[in-house]
């Protein structure tokens, strides 16, 4: 089982947190200063796990972002890397080669994918091509709502126009 | 790509990127703060949107890491918001903001509960995937049906039921009362034929969750299992957005071969065909390829599969194959794939046949423990720690050391603490035992916790021949320059307590001894500053004759020391002056230190303690919970070691040890004219216990004085001349001395029920008994003392015709610090005093430890005692009217006791003595009930008349229903009443055997007592 979810920059800074164990928030911040700490120092050619507190930590370093996921330790750590790999994948069709800055503006977007990718800290759905799907249904749904609410008070305004 | 429409957000965020330090962020942050804090305090004024665009604020606030104390009910609040885009927002930052023990999720529970049952489908996605994320127990109470119903509605889409499946799982993890196992069963069963690919991976992952807690119930799912990962495996059916890379979903694989191991076995002899084929197929089918992610999902698969043929106790050719494969991962560039091969192969050495096979690998295994990750010199030290055992130890352990002065400081307390306990594991002797903790203390000093020098200091103090060698070692650390503090402690204890057995070499006189570690003292802090009094005061007292000079440097630190500021120092000082002062009275008190009792290595239960224990109890755990899982041993092995191997430690050669029991072993008794060899061993191999018995009661009244030998060639057979002549007094006498004395061990548990029957130095045999009628149940307990498993256990029970004993199976092996009971079942056929012989053998290195042991299952255990009125005395008495029921001896030699002591004897010997039935206050009267299959219950009846002038005799008189049983009870208490360490007598009944014990010379010149024995 995934414990929690971390996006951080190579300076440190935090794209996206997301705890599927119970943290208080301060043992939250404590924890990414731990790791990030442990995984921005470590060189590229090593592997791609830290041994942490009795569990995993599984990374992988996308130009300057890393996304860890902390797992039990006799979790399939390959497994996971290429869970990584997937929510790497279904990001870059969403943005549309995506860099970091999207993920800095959008970042409520980047939880909407990963929510359809992972729930219970346990992969959800494999298939990219269905959370883009769904992803987009999503979108229209939102968009639908601002135009029926733009329409709405456009009405309103027509009226009030009308009456003054 | 621009945020969608949420000005406010992005203009905050580019604020944010733009502050050049941590404190303009800050600033900024808390402007933004206090600006929604009085926003939501109107919340009437707020739009929808404006709601959504704070609440987003704020979430993006508290992942920068600031704390965000308010604003939790209004990302609540937007949870039952009628529109799809404010819920969403709402699901969002409320599961990113709170976690299960937050009490605002309480009030959340309605309105997710009201989406989950609602008719909206996208509504529905939202709840499940917070209740997923974030609930709690009280989630799971009451969501737990409405989401299992959405799993296996028929009329649901698989969007929604793949969500409700994961929902369902974290329900379950938080209370496993809510699923209903009976109900259930059926139901994941058909949820395993699910086509659907999404809806199949996330039941797989419930599965998986179910059956860790309990597989019973789900046996139909392990046929649907191998189905389906047959069907990956050979890509039939499989969508093809549902391959990776060309591979079967992977994740599907993994999981479903998850799921498989915590079942205990497939049983089915078909599925078990089909389940090996794919394994075979996933073994040899997975190449190594360039593109990094199909490398690593094919990868997955195949070390999810070594796992499982590994649990599933595959055919030997299969688990070298595994084997054969890892060797090659640890070897290979990748590092991923090298860190996996280490961590799976450490797994594999539970599969004990396997072993040989991994140890091929140290050399590469060593290499790795310089790799330049951390991650897989990690893995590396692990397997060499489970891998090690007396065949390599020395190796791995020199390697451990030599890595330790190059190791970084966050492997190095790890590193000296598997070291110590390696080395304490698998010592081939306890000389290298030391030598290692001491390089472990001079290397490593600071990562050398307290419990490892003390533990050696544990070993030497118990361990005579190794005391010198030790307090040598440690004078030799003392010449290095700038040794660690936790040196100087060590040192300084080893001195204190035996640098007088050093004296004679050169730098090893009292006065050089303290020099070199008073020089120490300056830099050394109070604790050590202790430690190092004792020693002084030590040093003081064993300077004989005393040397003045000495004595006055001495005095001089410890008056200096008497205003010490630390009260324990100071008290040491004051203490130690006044009594070495004193003179004779400070051998006394400061005498060596006794023995440490032998319990389990704080060493071993701290690494056990380390170990981590993490959420949910993964297979490998369980299955090493199974394999440990021996009714019979209580032990506190490492699982991971496997088989035990066959070392421990021995003694180290050091020839001082005395050479009483060496002859013991070629002593030859004599059985009905056969000569018997008792035991083949070579000279030098230490049977003590036959001569131990045989000296046992000699030592106390016998011929005093008798050489081992003397007593030996005393007995018919005698002794093999030639093997006593070549066992001089020479290197290798690791004879075992029993502790204590063995007769009076067997004496006292004639008396009592529970004890201690025998002792050594590695082995205590308890015994604990219950006697009830005819039958008794006796336990013995096995007790290994050390820290290496004791090997070729036997034990044979060589029983008198009169009882029948069953003893349970012993096992071979009895690990360390272990204690194995064996129930022995014993029925009185008849009367009879002859006794019932313990033959027990291990071995000890490579070396026979051979003892032969009386077992108190004694006539007196058959007796229950009675209390009989005189009106029921007098005619029975009677009515036994003269030989063979009653007979009547005057017994001489008796013991001089006073009459209350006899009384008492007799009580112990459930022998109830009846006051007041004898007029005579001289005599004592005593009755009792005897039970033997022949005789059933009888009563016995005796009158002692003593004679008050001379306690050395009196006369006896026996009576009872059953001629034998008389004359028996007759003989046994005078045995008794004439000494209390009587010699043993052999087993008559069994002539072929070998003789458990010799009776004593004068046993021998009696033929009146081996009549006796006969009749």
């Amino acid at each position: 089982m995934i414990h929690f979810v971390l996006l951080i920059s190579r300076q440190g800074k935090v794209r996206l947190t997301k705890w599927y164990s119970p943290y208080s928030q301060k043992e939250r911040i404590k924890i990414i200063r731990e790791l990030s700490g442990t995984i921005v120092s470590r060189g590229p050619k090593l592997c791609k796990f830290v041994e942490w507190r009795g569990y995993k930590v599984v990374y992988r370093r996308y130009a300057g972002l890393y996304i860890c996921m902390c797992v039990n330790h006799d979790d399939n750590e390959l497994e996971i890397l290429e869970i990584i790999h997937h929510y790497v994948v279904v990001l870059d069709r969403y943005f549309g080669n995506v860099c970091e800055l999207d993920l800095v503006f959008n970042f409520h977007k980047a939880y909407y994918i990963l929510d359809e990718i992972l729930i219970a800290g346990e992969l959800q759905e494999s298939n990219k091509r269905t959370v883009g799907r769904l992803i987009e249904a999503q979108d229209a749904m939102v968009e639908a709502a601002k135009e029926e609410a733009s329409s709405i008070s456009n009405i309103i305004a027509q009226a009030t126009k009308n009456v003054s | 790509m621009a945020l969608s429409g949420m000005r406010g957000l992005s203009v905050f965020i580019s604020d944010i990127r733009n502050c050049q330090n941590k404190e303009q962020e800050r600033l900024r942050v808390d402007k933004e703060l206090g600006n929604v804090r009085t926003r939501f305090k109107n919340e009437k004024g707020l739009t929808p949107y404006e709601k959504k665009k704070y609440v987003w604020k704020m979430l993006y606030i508290y992942m920068l890491g600031y704390d965000v104390d308010f604003g939790h009910m209004e990302a609540v609040s937007l949870l039952s918001a009628p529109k799809y885009p404010e819920k969403q927002v709402g699901y969002i930052v409320t599961s990113c903001l709170l976690n299960e023990n937050h009490d605002f999720l309480r009030i959340a529970i309605n309105a997710v509960r009201n989406d989950i049952i609602g008719r909206n489908e996208t509504f529905q996605c939202l709840a499940l995937t917070l209740a997923g994320n974030i609930g709690g127990r009280e989630f799971a109470e009451s969501l737990a049906p409405d989401v299992q119903k959405l799993l296996i509605s028929s009329s649901c889409r698989p969007l929604v039921r793949k969500k409700a499946a994961l929902c369902l799982l974290r329900l379950y993890r938080k209370n496993p009362d809510v699923v209903n196992v009976d109900g259930w069963s059926d139901r994941m069963a058909q949820l395993l034929d699910e086509r659907d690919m999404g809806v199949l991976t996330s039941s797989m992952s419930l599965l998986v969750s179910l059956v860790s807690n309990n597989h019973e119930a789900y046996w139909s799912c392990v046929p649907k299992c191998v189905k389906i990962l047959e069907r990956l495996a050979r890509n039939q059916d499989v969508p093809q957005e549902y391959t990776y890379y060309g591979i079967p979903s992977p994740w599907l694989q993994v999981k479903t071969m998850r799921a498989l191991q915590y079942f205990p076995t497939v049983e089915d002899p078909n599925t078990r065909r089909s389940l090996f084929e794919v394994l075979q197929r996933i073994l040899m089918g997975t190449d190594v390829v360039k593109n990094v992610n199909k490398n690593n999902a094919s990868h997955a698969v195949l070390f999810e599969a070594l796992a499982l043929v590994m649990h599933l106790d595959a055919e030997k050719e299969m688990m070298s194959q595994c084997v054969a494969l890892l060797g090659k991962f640890i070897a290979v560039r990748e590092p991923n794939i090298r860190y996996l091969g280490l961590e799976n192969m450490t797994r594999m050495l539970m599969v004990a046949e396997v072993q040989d096979i991994i140890k091929r690998h140290q050399a590469q295994i060593i290499t790795s423990l310089k790799d330049p990750d951390i991650s897989i010199r990690r893995r590396a030290l692990d397997l060499l720690y489970g891998m090690c055992d007396v065949s390599n130890a020395k190796d791995i352990v020199e390697e451990l050391l030599q890595y330790l002065t190059t190791a970084d400081f966050a492997m190095r307390e790890e590193l000296s603490l598997k070291a110590a306990i390696l080395a304490e594991k698998f010592a081939p002797d306890l000389s290298w035992y030391v030598d290692v903790i001491l390089q472990l203390i001079d290397k490593a000093g600071d990562f050398v916790s307290d419990d490892i020098w003390f533990r050696v200091v544990h070993f030497v103090t118990n361990n005579e021949d190794l005391q010198p060698y030790a307090a040598l070692k440690a004078r030799e650390y003392l010449d290095k320059p700038a040794i660690h503090e936790t040196m100087v402690k060590v040192s300084a204890y080893l001195l204190g307590e035996y640098s007088h057995l050093l004296a004679r070499r050169p730098g090893c006189s009292p006065k050089e001894i303290f020099n070199i570690i008073h020089e120490k003292l300056p830099t050394v802090s109070i604790s050590t500053i202790a430690i190092l009094l004792s020693t002084y005061a030590k040093i003081l007292m064993h300077t004989q004759p005393p040397d003045r000079d000495l004595q006055s440097q001495i005095w001089a630190v410890f008056s200096k020391y008497e205003s010490c500021i630390d009260a324990e120092i100071q008290q040491r000082a004051v203490e130690y002056h006044a009594l070495s002062m004193k003179g004779a009275a400070l051998m006394d008190i400061l005498a060596e230190m006794p023995k440490f009792p032998e319990r389990q290595s704080p060493l071993i239960k701290k690494a056990e303690d380390s170990e981590a224990d993490t959420a949910e109890q993964s297979a490998i755990k369980l299955r090493a919970q199974q394999q440990n899982s021996n009714a019979l041993v209580v032990t506190d092995q490492r699982p991971t070691n496997g088989a035990q191997p066959a070392g421990q430690l021995g003694l180290v050669k050091v020839p001082i040890l005395s050479n009483a029991d060496q002859s013991a072993a070629e002593i030859v008794s004599h059985a009905n004219g056969a000569l018997t060899v008792v035991d083949p061993q070579p000279p030098s191999t230490p049977s003590p216990d036959l001569l131990g018995d045989l000296l046992g009661p000699l030592a106390i009244e016998g011929p005093t004085g008798a050489a081992p030998a003397s007593v030996a060639s005393g007995l018919e057979g005698g002794v093999d001349a030639d093997a006593l002549a070549i066992a001089p007094i020479e290197e290798q006498a690791n004879a075992v001395q029993p502790i204590g004395d063995i007769a009076e061990r067997f004496h006292a548990l004639c008396l009592k029920d529970s004890g201690v029957l025998y002792e050594d130095p590695y082995i205590q045999i308890g015994l604990k008994a219950e006697w009830g009628g005819h039958r008794g149940r006796v336990v013995l307990f096995l007790g290994n003392k050390i820290t290496s498993p004791l090997n070729s256990v036997q034990a044979l029970i060589l029983p008198p015709s009169h009882l029948k004993m069953e003893l349970s199976l012993v096992p071979e092996t009895i690990p360390p610090r272990a204690q194995v009971q064996c129930p022995l079942e014993v029925m009185n056929l008849q009367p009879s005093r002859d006794i019932a012989v313990l033959d027990f053998s291990y071995k000890f290195g490579t070396q026979l430890v051979n003892v032969k042991l009386r077992l108190p299952a004694v006539l007196n255990k058959f007796l229950q005692p009675i209390s009989v009125s005189a009106e029921e005395f007098f005619p029975q008495w009677r009515s036994l009217s003269g030989p063979p029921l009653k007979l009547q001896e005057v017994v001489r030699g008796v013991r001089p006791m006073p009459l209350a002591e006899m009384a008492n004897l007799f009580n112990s010997l459930n022998l109830i003595v009846c006051p007041g039935l004898d007029p005579n206050p001289n005599n004592l009267v005593a009755s009792t009930t005897f039970y033997s299959e022949s005789t059933r219950a009888m009563l016995c009846l005796i009158r002692t008349e003593t004679d008050p002038a001379d306690r050395t005799q009196l006369r006896m008189t026996v009576a009872s229903g059953d001629p034998t049983l008389t004359y028996e009870l007759k003989e046994f208490v005078k045995e008794q009443l004439v000494n209390i360490p009587v010699p043993s007598r052999p087993p008559l009944a069994m002539p072929s055997h070998i003789q458990p014990t010799s009776p004593p010379p004068s046993a021998i010149s009696d033929p009146g007592a081996l009549l006796a024995g006969l009749l």
